[in-house]
């Protein structure tokens, strides 16, 4: 993506997640729990290339600046990403995502005999582990396919 | 130990499961002793599933420490089969009972339990998930018998759904004894409790077959393998024929293996082993009677201890 190109859709006050891999932005806006409906200004940029990433995604979300603890969850889809904090249309933060000790409430279990699947009045609950995530209820590791199982 | 609920074998440390089953040895040794300790509270048995071996053996233990025990039923007698929560369920039977007992058949479902009262729950089987009190009373035949150090032991059979396979396995590791997994492929030990096992560091190895490994073995542990976890009959009857246990197996065992089997079994173990002195499984299960009587008596005992700064042990 050029200069130029990237100028066009500055955002004044907001957050830019810049190097999601190819793909994944709509993931990122559901575990983020965005869906247009809060009347903030997303833009949505897919598939773009990448020197890092060969192809990435680039999500921005005006007007609202996203705490850590709300970004590190995307490093489940997303470790790459970058976060930059955009105040009056300068950088004024710029983070990587760090993995989270867990995540609740962004994920399905896999486990179809999961009492989380049950219909129960509860959050699922992850714990994040060394190569994925793990059922605080009945312990299924979900491994790979992590963006299958978001549930928002 | 000081815990209010027993959820799952992975919460227990070597020191908590040396206290109950220091306990149960108490209350063997002395069962008078325990049988006014809970006169006048209850016990709530929460059977989601059918089961009466456990159950009973529950309501026994409660009943020997003075306890009187109420039993929800049958699930399609109860509210349950009327769409009610698990959640709702539980919040609605604290407030009748002093503990409650649940077996049920989804995984985590009494982490859930366990989550919403303040009252101690046990689990009694959750799916294919845990069943720790049969793991006290395994680990408490395993001590009586061998001790639990120096211990080599094999575990046979349906090691996938096993959930008394999974708690035994995750309090081995508390201890110093090699584990041997035997089972055919399709019913290996899940992902995740590979996972714990080999987080703890535990000495374990897997096989497909018995016969490498037995005359290594203090115990063997076996389980059923069931009918429903095949596509087909045949199948099932050429694997499960592989994991039968009958005196001419045996003969290449140590002289003082224990054979162990949760119950109830079908045909997995000869009845010709009945008599021998590797037979272990009926003392196995009237075991359940004093570790239960020391579980619950710990974990009451647990819940009305006044709450203070948790004793360094
Ligand atoms: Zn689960």
């Amino acid at each position: 993506m050029s200069d130029h190109e990237l100028r066009v859709s500055k955002i004044r006050n907001g957050t830019v997640i810049d190097h999601v891999e190819g793909g994944q932005a709509l993931n990122v806006l559901a575990i983020l729990g965005i869906d247009g409906s809060e009347g903030l200004g997303v833009s949505v940029v897919m598939n773009v290339p990448s020197d890092r990433l060969g192809r990435k995604d680039v999500v921005k979300v005006e007007d609202r600046e996203l705490s850590q603890s709300e970004v590190d969850v995307l490093s489940l889809i997303a470790p790459e990403a970058t976060i930059n904090i955009i105040r009056e249309f300068e950088v004024a933060e710029k983070n990587r995502v760090t993995r989270p000790d867990s995540v609740t409430g962004v994920l399905s279990c896999p486990n179809r005999n999961c009492i989380t699947n049950a219909g129960e009045p509860v959050e699922t609950r992850f714990d994040v582990v060394a190569d994925g995530v793990r059922c605080d209820y009945c312990s299924t590791i979900l491994r790979t396919d992590i963006a299958e199982h978001i549930d928002v | 130990m000081r815990q209010d609920h027993l959820i799952t074998a992975k919460q227990l440390s070597r020191d908590d499961i040396e206290a109950v089953l220091d306990r149960a040895r108490a209350v063997a040794d002395d069962p008078a002793a325990y049988a006014d300790r809970h006169a006048g509270r209850v016990l709530a048995l929460c059977f989601f599933e059918p089961s009466t071996r456990t159950r009973m053996s529950f309501d026994s233990a409660a009943k020997r420490l003075g306890m009187n025990t109420i039993d929800m039923g049958d699930v399609d007698s109860s509210s349950v089969s009327k769409g009610e929560s698990l959640a709702d369920t539980v919040r609605v039977i604290e407030g009748y009972a002093d503990a409650l007992v649940l077996r049920h058949p989804s995984e985590g479902a009494a982490t859930l339990a366990a989550e919403h009262v303040e009252t101690p729950v046990v689990n009694a089987g959750d799916g294919a998930g845990q069943h720790p009190s049969q793991t006290l009373l395994d680990l408490h035949t395993i001590r009586e018998n061998h001790g639990l150090d120096d211990l080599t032991v094999g575990i046979m059979g349906d090691l996938k759904y096993g959930r008394t396979v999974h708690s035994l396995a995750a309090a081995l590791t508390e201890f110093d004894a090699n584990q041997h997994f035997i089972s055919p492929e399709s019913l290996r030990l899940p992902r995740s409790v590979r996972f714990d096992l080999h987080e703890t560091g535990a000495q374990i190895r897997e096989h497909t077959d018995l016969d490498g490994v037995l005359p290594d073995l203090d115990v063997l542990y076996v389980t059923r393998i069931q009918k429903e976890r095949f596509p087909d009959e045949n199948e099932y009857h050429r694997v499960a024929g592989e994991y039968r246990i009958d005196a001419e197996t045996l003969e290449d065992a140590a002289e003082d293996l224990s054979v162990m089997h949760p119950l109830p079994r079908v045909d997995e173990i000869a009845p010709e082993i009945d008599g021998t002195d590797h037979a272990r499984y009926f003392e196995q299960a009237h075991n359940g009677i004093p570790v239960r009587m020391a579980l619950l008596d710990t974990l009451i005992e647990n819940a009305e201890a006044p709450e203070g700064p948790e004793v360094d042990r």
